[in-house]
């Protein structure tokens, strides 16, 4: 009798408060170093002043000056824009380049796959910092201009990142230079999903290549590549070390390359230049706009990509 | 027509490697050329920046070990990186395995809550989690980082070992719960060794934007004492800007740990990299 209500007595689920005591740890941590001050940082945009004790509400006061003052919106104007287009280059290039890699290193007759695949992750396990440092380095037209020369390469020996007219562009390169490897392997697992029989039928059935490309594996592999795109999307708009290390916080040359995340870290954090004063409120305003972009490009993505399965 | 195919197919074998081979290239040789130069003298890199160099010169090594503090911010990469990844573990398999078994409206929401963390880029809330550590007078110290890697860290290991351990058979744990085991118990001895594929996945996820962050560094921490790797490879950076082969050979150090690391065991690493993105 005794036994039986043991017996009983655990099999029974346990209660939620139990199961709490579990996820407290994860729960807590992630409230308090995540959730709350992502959500308390759009409080803050409404607020001006350095600390809590002398912070005043002044509603749309930052975002106000940061539309109409004289040069700080030309700044956030600027840096605006510039995000955008190094997203779009990123884009464009990491789901062309990495849907094309992909294939390639999915077709199984192929030799020497796994040795490209190991290639191409290789710089995504570099920190942004190293890869941008090395390349402002390459590209330096001083250090390397001579041995171009020689090589009957001059015309690549440019100042590529000290001029605003390729600046921007060259810095979303070295971006995608870097990054390839993580597009390219979740195509890959996204092709290798793709049943085997699909693939025999097309083959039977006498489809082309490109064919079997346009109409199988592409349509298959729509919610990856809407996945890359949000995900390209979500860390482009937050892109920093890249510009700091190949440019400076300051986007150099002439703003050319300043960035959400630098224009954020000058006025939020260090405080712009000469003044060096940080302006939390005005920081935590341009972060609230860049979170509510995110939040409204990335839902449409996920609802095109896999509303219809 | 069958000769036709293959000759076809063959064409489309030389246009893929004459693409791959033209990748592999554009990646390899800024590599290649990070190499050779960190073993060239300060002057003989202007000379011949492509060529291999005359005599290996491991000067610039020793000197970045003997004359910097580059084993102090090894150290203390290693130290922070460890914690969060075991931390993220710890916590983030306790969670899972509750979500996981607690089948209620509310476990489901937290489950959201949790995972949502995924898509939020953490950098947007810095303002906020400056004051935060600024408060708990963390500022300047290594312990800064920690709690906010294992932030960024649980997301993706909820998400990844739920799902995992959702599809451990009940029948494990029942035959467990029989035998009078308890449900930590059961955690233990059932759940966790079962998960350890996943754990892997876990910590290799997180552990390269926790070891190749800058930013949390840079806004918390000022003193050298206290500075990470990469933190420490700007200062250097700087200090040695008219010195590139020791510059070279800094970064070179600063990467290597990591890329040995993944090419020891590339598929992992592969894996553990698109988990989160490939079954979401």
């Amino acid at each position: 009798m005794k036994l039986k209500k043991q017996n009983k007595h655990l099999s029974v689920e346990p209660s939620g408060w139990y199961w709490i005591l579990y996820i407290l740890p994860a729960l807590l941590i992630y409230t308090t170093f995540m959730a709350f001050p992502l959500l308390d940082s759009i409080r803050l945009s409404l607020y001006t002043g350095n600390t809590d004790a002398t912070r005043e509400f002044i509603a749309f006061g930052n975002f106000k000056k940061l539309f109409t003052d004289e040069t700080l919106s030309i700044r956030y104007g600027g840096a605006f824009l510039h995000t955008v287009i190094f997203f779009l280059i990123n884009m464009i290039i990491q789901n062309g380049l990495g849907i094309l890699f992909a294939v390639i290193i999915t077709t199984k007759t192929m030799k020497a796959r796994s040795f490209y695949q190991t290639v191409i992750f290789v710089p995504t396990t570099f920190a942004v910092l190293v890869t941008g440092y090395l390349w402002k380095l390459l590209l330096n037209p001083v250090w390397s201009g001579d041995a171009l020369t020689k090589l009957g390469l001059g015309f690549l020996s440019q100042p590529w990142l000290g001029s605003t007219q390729t600046a921007l562009v060259v810095v979303s390169l070295i971006s995608c230079w870097q990054w390839m490897g993580i597009p390219t392997m979740m195509f890959v697992a996204a092709l290798k999903n793709i049943p085997q029989d699909c693939l025999e039928v097309a083959a039977i059935e006498g489809a082309s290549a490109w064919q079997t490309f346009t109409k199988i594996k592409l349509p298959l592999i729509k919610p990856v590549i809407g996945m890359v795109t949000i995900l390209t999307f979500v860390n482009n708009f937050n892109a920093f070390d890249i510009i700091f290390a190949t440019e400076t916080v300051n986007g150099a040359p002439n703003y050319a390359t300043d960035l959400l995340g630098t224009l954020f870290y000058r006025t939020g954090i260090a405080g712009e230049h000469p003044v060096a004063i940080a302006d939390p409120g005005l920081g935590a305003a341009i972060a609230t706009i860049t979170f509510i972009v995110l939040l409204i490009g990335v839902i449409p993505v996920l609802k095109l990509t896999r509303g219809d399965n | 027509m069958a000769q036709s195919g293959s000759l076809k197919k063959q064409n489309r074998h030389i246009f893929y490697h004459f693409i791959m081979i033209v990748w592999s290239f554009i990646v390899l040789f800024p590599i290649y050329v990070l190499l050779i130069n960190s073993f060239k003298t300060r002057l003989s890199i202007y000379i011949n920046p492509f060529g291999l160099p005359s005599k290996f010169n491991f000067s610039n090594y020793t000197t970045v070990f003997k004359d910097s503090d580059f084993l102090i911010y090894f150290k203390n990469s290693f130290i922070v990186v460890l914690l969060s990844l075991l931390l993220v573990i710890i916590f983030s398999s306790l969670a899972a395995y509750a979500l996981a078994f607690w089948k209620k409206r509310n476990s489901k929401i937290i489950f959201f809550f949790m995972i949502a963390g995924m898509m939020l880029p953490i950098k947007i809330a810095s303002i906020r989690i400056l004051e935060i550590i600024k408060a708990l007078s963390l500022l300047n110290t290594i312990w800064s980082l920690i709690p906010i890697y294992v932030a960024m860290g649980i997301p993706i290991g909820i998400f990844i070992l739920t799902e995992f351990i959702r599809e451990i058979p009940k029948e494990l744990s029942q035959a467990a719960i029989m035998d009078g085991s308890s449900r930590f118990r059961i955690f233990t001895h059932i759940i966790v060794p079962l998960t350890k594929p996943a754990l892997s996945t876990v910590a290799i996820y997180n552990l390269i934007p926790f070891w190749n962050d800058l930013w949390f560094p840079l806004i918390f921490i000022n003193d050298e004492k206290s500075k990470t790797l990469l933190l420490g490879v700007t200062r250097l950076f700087g200090q040695y800007q008219t010195d590139w082969s020791k510059v070279l050979a800094v970064l070179t150090l600063s990467a290597i740990p990591v890329l040995f690391l993944y090419l020891a065991m590339a598929r992992q690493f592969i894996e553990g990299v698109t988990a989160g993105a490939v079954k979401g």
